[in-house]
């Protein structure tokens, strides 16, 4: 079986330090993400939490099985649709984190 | 469902739209401002660099601190915003149907203004689905909004402004840069942004582009190679880039679904982007009360939006307030001078001849 994730131990794709921007990120929640548990900050989209933790595949094409990621990062281009608390077709790069969210691949 | 009834109904609250609003409403109109995201400014929220132009243009200013200039400008006017909305139709009599936070509204406007702005392009290429290619916009918002990381290694295929822009961002970040490819001969943005990243060691390789991207479930590395003249691959000149990354910056396409829909007359014009509605100098539309304003006009920049949607609120304001209608003039006016002078450097040839075939369509 094609692993459907990957995702390193380390978070290392947040940015700690920038010349011009400062991030006043909100609270640091937990949620899950095919059954295991990751965190991100509340608020930020599905996607971006996921992106930080190495999450690059979000769904798989109806035919083919191809791994899909985000595209657009802005909600126009239907790539990042995932299942999220059950419901599906979700655009994760556009729908903010909450504490304790179910999100699983499509 | 709801219904509410608005004067001056504006489709997208970036530079064009806000500007719009603010205009309009401190002319005396009523005006709602629609936007899908939960905060305005559009595109201006990722612009982390200053602009150019005159001081009227925000010159010197960075494009978030822009946003927070109009949104507080918008504000000051009392123009009622709904956020986390979609428009998803437009019907017959002006009336404008909404998805707001799942619930759907019905907006009943005397003037619409259409400012929803553009969406990226995409290149074909082998591999080009997976996960790791992203469009230059994803890039500026996971990166500029979210403090997120795109990846570790990145290839920017496209060196116009938002190419060059985004690779000096990406370096700004902590990110590497293996190159720029371009497929013309010349690099497309402003030497000042190109010079910016070749002095951090970024190649800028043109005449070359994208023959595909490598890996199984997500980037692990790109081939490219050069260009002839006839835009085929030069074969012996492909080399491998060791990136996790592909950033795709080639260009934009105006969003014009509602416009379509309304029925006004659309063409299609490679050099704003794409179908384009035919408009006046107004930015008026060939369908009555309908304007547009901003990329969703044709492609262009941030500073051309504000003053278009200067142009279009104004335009709007003025048909309905008559005792506004000297003060709408004399912005529009100002508005025109300044986007002439905008669009008369070098770069703005393209946008200027495309500008002008729209007008002159639409005359006749």
């Amino acid at each position: 079986m094609r692993l459907l994730y990957s995702c390193p131990m380390e978070t290392s794709y947040r940015i700690r330090e920038h010349p011009i921007l400062t991030f006043k990120p909100g609270k640091k929640v937990k949620f899950r993400f095919n059954g295991s548990e990751l965190w991100g900050y509340e608020g930020e989209p599905i996607a971006a939490a996921l992106h930080a933790s190495g999450v690059r595949v979000l769904r798989r094409s109806v035919k083919l099985g191809r791994a899909r990621g985000f595209f657009c990062a802005v909600g126009k281009c239907s790539s990042c649709m995932m299942r999220v608390n059950g419901v599906p077709n979700v655009m994760v790069c556009v729908t903010p984190l909450q504490e304790g969210m179910q999100v699983e691949t499509q | 469902m709801r219904r509410a009834e608005t004067e001056i109904a504006v489709i997208g609250g970036g530079p064009a739209g806000l500007s719009a609003a603010a205009v309009a409403s401190s002319l005396g109109a009523r005006v709602t401002l629609i936007d899908e995201n939960l905060s305005l400014g559009g595109q201006l929220i990722k612009q982390t660099h200053m602009f150019f132009g005159s001081k009227i243009h925000y010159c010197g200013v960075r494009g978030i601190d822009i946003a927070r200039i109009l949104e507080d400008l918008v504000q000051k006017q009392e123009v009622e915003t709904m956020l986390d909305a979609t428009v998803v139709g437009l019907y017959e009599n002006m009336i404008l149907g909404i998805l707001k936070s799942d619930r759907f509204w019905e907006l009943q406007a005397k003037r619409i203004i259409v400012a929803a702005g553009a969406r990226e392009k995409m290149l074909a290429f082998p591999n080009n689905d997976l996960p790791g290619v992203y469009g230059a916009g994803a890039v500026q918002t996971l990166m500029n909004v979210y403090g997120v990381r795109p990846g570790r290694k990145v290839l920017m295929v496209g060196s116009g402004n938002i190419g060059l822009i985004v690779s000096y961002q990406l370096l700004q970040a902590g990110v590497e840069v293996a190159a720029v490819v371009e497929a013309v001969p010349t690099i497309g943005g402003y030497l000042v942004h190109a010079s910016k990243i070749r002095r951090y060691g970024v190649e800028i390789l043109v005449s070359h582009s994208i023959v595909e991207a490598i890996g199984e479930d997500s980037v692990e590395g790109a081939i490219i190679a050069k260009l002839d003249d006839n835009w085929n691959f030069i074969p012996g000149t492909e080399r491998t880039l060791d990136v996790d990354t592909i950033c795709l910056a080639v260009g934009l396409a105006p969003l014009s679904e509602v416009l379509h829909q309304s029925g006004c007359e659309l063409v299609y014009m490679p050099e704003l982007g794409g179908w384009v509605a035919v408009h006046d100098e107004n930015m008026g539309t060939t369908k009555k009360g309908i304007y547009v304003a901003g990329d969703s006009s044709g492609i262009e920049e941030a500073c051309t939006a504000m003053l278009e949607g200067r142009i279009a609120g104004a335009d709007a304001a003025g048909s309905l307030r008559p005792e506004a209608k000297s003060e709408a003039d004399r912005v529009k006016r100002e508005a025109k001078l300044e986007l002439d002078s905008f669009r008369a450097g070098p770069f703005g040839e393209q946008a200027r001849s495309g500008k002008k075939k729209l007008f002159t369509s639409w005359v006749q």
